[in-house]
């Protein structure tokens, strides 16, 4: 297979190295851009991200980056992963700081965890289980249950589970991946999680 | 179910990594990039890295090492010592950190601790609160405040902090256990997670914190920097003990 040249976009909410280092540590060749222009060379795109929601909103809209990916995503087909907030974006609103509208491409809405008697920690940081439906080629080949790394204090709420990719128990359980066609979006960070990390984005890269 | 973290710190002074007693009398541990390696290799939860003379230097974060160690960091790596503004924090989540862990700024000049999490969201502000005879101390425990640990970590949590890294000086080092009092203060009073820092000798010590202080992880280092023990056989021993752990 040709080396994969995956487009990692920049807009202003950090975290871009380790998500560039993570796909060269796997085989693919990352570039980290905030031109609408350069997207078109990317056989892959990935929205990484951790900061507010409307910022974000914000940030991509002022580089003409909402509509350059959905024109790649969905007119052209480019598999896509968001990690954490770029998880979040996919969903049609946001309600941190105030209700924002996202990219729209998953039927969900972004809101804060409400703490629970036995999980009564927000955020929700550190390892947890992530149980895939079953047959996703995201997921091929790690086992139902495995511990990725999260750090978030918001979580996407579906409004069908169509689009619901698995599934993480915190706070009453939470929608931890979603997936509408070739497009995934991933709560915890593959980047941080070490081996099941790195081989997620292997799978990401053959999707 | 949410794993309790076992979390090695490594303390950075200008060229190489230390440990010492009590805040001070520090002796080299080696070179940052080997144990950073090293650490990835054994799949730990978590790296702490703390430049401990960052502040008293009036110097800030060295983002060259950082960008380097990250590179190797396939874990989340926590980077704290010397972060004195927003930019500070921009820099270092733009060379790899994970998060941040503020310290003396955060008493200094809370609004840091606001902005930064407004603008890069709580969950990468670290704050770290060091305390000695109950009371809170910055500058590298040098400097005490007078407060209480409790109200500060409050006000924190307040202004935005999405975890606290609450250290004892009196038990750093010293590897005969966590001051669970403390510990079991704080972590009652706020509602995110409290890593417990300073004194852990011992596996069980760390079963101790976790179960009486109600900490979310723990860290050491001494212990493992002076002794055979290792992050994981420590999950294993607090997995027999019947706590959530990632083996």
């Amino acid at each position: 297979m040709a080396v994969q040249r995956v487009a990692i976009v920049d807009y202003g909410m950090c975290n871009l190295d380790s998500v560039r280092r993570a796909f060269e540590e796997v085989g693919a060749r990352p570039y980290v851009t905030d031109d609408p222009g350069d997207l078109d060379a990317a056989d892959r795109i990935v929205l990484p991200g951790v900061g507010a929601f409307p910022d974000a909103m914000h940030n991509l809209r002022a580089r003409g980056l909402d509509e350059a990916l959905a024109k790649q995503v969905w007119e052209k087909g480019a598999p896509f992963l968001g990690v954490c907030l770029g998880m979040q974006l996919m969903a049609a609103v946001g309600q941190e700081v105030e209700p924002t509208e996202g990219l729209g491409w998953i039927d969900a809405s972004c809101v804060r965890f409400v703490a629970t008697e036995t999980d009564r920690r927000v955020p929700h940081v550190g390892w947890n289980e992530v149980t895939p439906e079953a047959g996703s080629i995201l997921f091929d080949g790690i086992p139902p249950g495995t511990d990725f790394y999260f750090v978030h204090s918001f979580h996407v709420v579906c409004a069908t589970a169509e689009q619901v990719l698995a599934t993480t128990p915190y706070c009453d359980g939470f929608v931890s991946a979603v997936r509408r066609e070739q497009a995934f979006g991933v709560q915890f960070h593959p980047e941080k999680s070490q081996r099941w990390g790195l081989h997620l984005l292997r799978n990401f890269l053959a999707a | 179910m949410l794993k309790v973290r076992v979390i090695p710190t490594l303390l950075h002074k200008s060229f190489g990594l230390v440990k010492g007693v009590n805040f001070d009398s520090r002796r080299a541990v080696g070179s940052p990039m080997q144990a950073v390696k090293v650490y990835n290799l054994r799949n730990v939860d978590e790296l702490v890295f703390l430049d401990v003379t960052a502040t008293t230097e009036e110097r800030g974060p060295d983002l060259e090492l950082i960008d380097e160690l990250a590179d190797e960091c396939f874990m989340p790596l926590a980077v704290g010592g010397g972060i004195r503004s927003v930019d500070d924090v921009r820099a270092l989540l733009g060379v790899g950190a994970d998060k941040v862990v503020i310290g003396t700024a955060a008493l200094r000049t809370p609004d840091v601790v606001r902005e930064a999490a407004e603008r890069f969201g709580s969950q990468c502000v670290v704050v770290s609160i060091d305390t000695r005879d109950d009371q809170v101390c910055t500058k590298s425990g040098r400097v005490p405040t007078g407060r209480d640990p409790v109200d500060v970590a409050l006000a924190v949590e307040e202004l935005g902090a999405g975890e606290i890294l609450l250290q004892s000086i009196e038990a750093d080092g010293v590897m005969n256990g966590y001051d669970i009092e403390t510990v079991a203060r704080v972590s009652a009073a706020v509602s995110i997670p409290v890593i417990a820092s300073g004194g852990a000798g011992t596996f069980a010590h760390m079963a101790d914190v976790l179960r009486d202080g109600g900490a979310s992880a723990v860290a050491a280092a001494s212990m493992f920097h002076f002794t055979e023990r290792t992050p994981m056989e420590a999950k294993h021993y607090l997995a027999e003990q019947g706590f959530p752990v990632r083996v």
